[in-house]
């Protein structure tokens, strides 16, 4: 992975620094609470419903154990002895005080990490493909360029006091893991005909209030010209994009304004002036960053062992978890292993300090001590020899990190809703564990197979419901918790958005509606359709009739007397 | 005014009138004025006064400028808010693309956290909000060595270091 020089690690602790004497203003007097809100956003530091919420980087998602201990030092030093991983790979703290921030800016900066634009109006984290680097569908690692627009974002002097904040996302695979097509930029590493590796660009994707799937802009960009594009499209976003309304400021609503092809047009200008210029990337500089991100040590011979076979042979809880939790990798013998952080009756995306450190150890001795946070809120240790496999497992058992579930219903979406969040009208987390309580039974859950459950507390969509293949909208009515449901949405290549199922519901009855729907799966699917494909095939009446039967005549009548 | 420029604390004579309708006389003195009050009385100005110096903000056009940029001394960004970065580009045009010469100033709502980011713009002097200290916020230009990327200062992208 990416390791700091003097420059990376001069930033991170000038910036420590300043963030410390912003604090120290901030509590004398000398900055006001409106002063000082964009600095500490800028840091990733909230105020939400009990205490401030630090909201921490992980660049791409990726983590060495030595990180990945640190995040657990600080749950334990500094909070409640737990950290939440978000869908942005990021990582949350909901109880650190105020005054001991800049103390954990410093041990963060210490394992070369920080909080640097995790919020506010500027460029966010880069997110990317959990697999990155070790997928069989992959063509080229796009965790390189991630770098790349990390540092290229940094503290980008134009681009710090944007309409709204932007998030980019790239992906070097033909199956797209990373949600690339509700990013405000998305890219996908792509090939043209010369056999030439660039970008497919695109542009105002976005959920939230209104969500959009984001149009390409360019089919072809030369990686040369990655950070001329960007800025580019960042300059006309920072010079027209809507400032006059918080709901209308993100790029999405200028690219609709404009129409994809007038954006574009201005785009293309901008770059016409710029490309040939000191923003044109060096293939030197290309290949540096890439040489951080080269194959580990494999063992020539791991695709010789047997007892993998062996033990799911003897063992059906090993094999379900195998079925489930591991996901092919390119080198004969090995397999990424994806370690659930969505057990019944914690929150999902929760990690305690002994996980994560137990987490860290388990990537020492079996992954090369490299950890990766997942768009869907897991963690995956990327290259385990299958011979290891089993052991892992067992060992994963002991800190109930092995639910063998993923991408099964239970391995939802949530965001943090009304057990900690200013902004939400209802709580995603209580729902989580309805589902979790209602549907405990392992083989019924294998069965059903496939499904994306995505919830959100309000319509920020935090939990990327409008692209859940079940999505959870929390809302307010009179004051008490309703849910609306939409149902066929998707985050990847076919990514689309859902279509609302019909009236919101009572809280008591989210489980058992989503009964309801799994019910008319289970009886219209046909050989190997997943939830979504039975969905498409059939479309949402079946399910609209089951979940909100007509009711007769006759009996409404009878009713109302 | 009491301004900074050069990382120092300076005085200078400017001033900037706010508003001004653009059939009232010319103002005396080194005075900022209102852009659409330059465009409405481009000829008298050029005719009776040495020196000019214009205001805008966001909203402008920045190529609305461009052929008349020699004739300023002096371009006054206007920052309402600090959070309404518009200007950002306006300087980084100005400079870069429109190699303007003379004095860019930010003005308005003018704080020492975003110093650092509006000098890389390329914003020579800073107007500091009335109730802050300017003498404070002189700090801001220390606050990184490191820059990575290439912006209207000198500085190139540091890879071009490594
Ligand atoms: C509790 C503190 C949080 C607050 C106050 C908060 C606030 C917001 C707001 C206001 C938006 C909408 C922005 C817009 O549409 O312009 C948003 C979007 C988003 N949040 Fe959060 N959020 C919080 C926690 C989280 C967590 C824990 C996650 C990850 C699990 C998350 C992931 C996201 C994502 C992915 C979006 C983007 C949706 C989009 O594309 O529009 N947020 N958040
Ligand atoms: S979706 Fe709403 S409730 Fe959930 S974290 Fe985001 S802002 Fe809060």
């Amino acid at each position: 992975m990416y390791k700091y020089d003097n420059y990376d690690q001069t930033i991170v602790n000038e910036r420590v620094a300043q963030f410390r004497d912003q604090t120290e203003r901030f509590l004398a007097g000398k900055l006001t609470e409106d002063e000082f809100r964009p600095l500490r956003l800028m840091n990733g530091l909230y105020v939400q419903r009990y205490a401030p919420m630090l909201r921490v980087a992980i660049p791409y998602g990726l983590l060495s154990s030595e990180q990945l201990r640190m995040l657990a030092h600080i749950s334990r030093k500094y909070d409640k002895n737990y950290a939440h991983f978000s869908t942005r790979q990021n990582v949350q703290y909901n109880w650190p005080a105020l005054e001991t921030v800049p103390d954990i800016l410093a041990d963060l900066a210490s394992v070369e990490m920080h909080a640097i634009q995790t919020s506010g109006n500027d460029i966010r984290n880069t997110t990317s493909d959990q697999f990155a680097g070790i997928a069989q569908d992959e063509l080229d690692d796009p965790r390189p360029y991630c770098e790349i627009i990390r540092q290229w974002s940094t503290f980008h002097p134009e681009f710090s006091f944007l309409p709204r904040k932007f998030k980019i996302a790239v992906s070097g695979a033909t199956h797209d893991r990373a949600a690339v097509k509700v990013h405000d930029i998305g890219l996908y590493l792509v090939k043209n005909d010369a056999g030439e590796i660039g970008f497919n660009v695109i542009v105002g994707g976005g959920l939230g209030r209104t969500p959009f799937i984001g149009p390409s802009i360019r089919p072809f960009l030369q990686k040369q010209d990655l950070l001329s594009y960007l800025e580019a499209i960042l300059r006309v976003y920072n010079r027209y994009g809507r400032r006059d309304n918080m709901y209308r400021a993100r790029i999405k609503i200028l690219v609709n304004d404009l129409g994809k092809e007038e954006f574009t047009r201005q785009v293309e200008a901008e770059w016409l002036q710029i490309k040939d210029g000191v923003m044109k990337l060096d293939q030197k500089e290309i290949d540096r960053v890439k040489g951080f991100f080269t194959a580990p040590d494999y063992d020539a011979s791991a695709a010789e062992d047997k007892s993998f076979a062996a033990e799911q042979e003897s063992n059906k809880s090993f094999s379900n978890w195998a079925k489930r939790n591991l996901f092919p990798h390119k080198v004969a013998g090995y397999k990424a292993v994806v370690v659930s952080l969505k057990a019944p009756g914690v929150a999902p995306g929760d990690a305690t300090d002994e996980q994560m450190d137990h987490i860290a150890d388990l990537a020492d001795k079996y992954s090369f001590g490299e950890i990766v946070v997942t768009h869907d809120q897991n963690l995956v240790l990327p290259n385990v020899k299958q011979a290891d496999l089993f052991v892992l497992w067992e060992k994963l058992l002991e800190k109930n990190l092995a639910t063998a579930n993923i991408g099964l219903l239970t391995d939802m979406i949530c965001c943090p809703g009304l057990d900690f969040c200013a902004l939400a009208n209802a709580g995603s987390i209580p729902i989580a564990k309805q589902i979790n309580d209602k549907f405990n039974d392992i083989d019924y859950l294998h069965d059903i197979g496939d499904i994306k459950i995505k919830m959100s507390g309000c319509m920020n969509a935090c939990g990327h419901h409008h692209v859940g293949h079940i999505g959870i909208l929390g809302v307010r009515k009179k004051d008490e918790e309703f849910y609306q449901l939409t149902l066929g949405g998707s985050s990847e290549s076919d990514a689309c958005l859902g279509e609302r199922l019909g009236p919101s519901i009572a809280k008591a009855e989210v489980a058992d509606v989503i009964g309801k729907l799994l019910d008319v799966y289970v009886e219209q699917r046909q050989e190997e359709e997943r939830f979504l494909d039975t969905f498409r095939r059939v479309g949402i009446t079946p399910f609209k009739d089951r979940v909100y039967p007509k009711k007769p005549v006759k009996e409404k009548a009878h009713a109302s007397n | 005014m009491r301004v900074i420029k050069d990382k120092k604390i300076v005085d200078d004579e400017w001033s900037v009138i706010r508003d001004l309708d653009d059939a009232a006389p010319v103002p005396d003195g080194d005075v900022i004025l209102p852009f659409h009050y330059w465009q409405a009385n481009r000829e008298t100005l050029l005719k009776q006064a040495s020196k000019h110096a214009v205001w805008i903000n966001g909203d402008t056009d920045v190529e609305d400028l461009i052929s008349d940029l020699e004739h300023f001394s002096m371009i006054a960004l206007d920052f309402p808010v600090f959070k309404d970065g518009r200007c950002y580009s306006h300087a980084r045009l100005l400079k870069d693309r429109y190699d303007y010469k003379g004095d860019l100033r930010a003005i308005g709502d003018v704080l020492r956290d975003q110093l650092f980011f509006m000098h890389r713009c390329g914003i020579d002097s800073f107007q500091i909000r009335e109730d802050k200290d300017a003498e404070d916020a002189l700090n801001a230009f220390n606050d990184f060595t490191v820059r990575y990327q290439a912006a209207a200062d000198d500085a190139v992208p540091i890879y071009k270091l490594r």
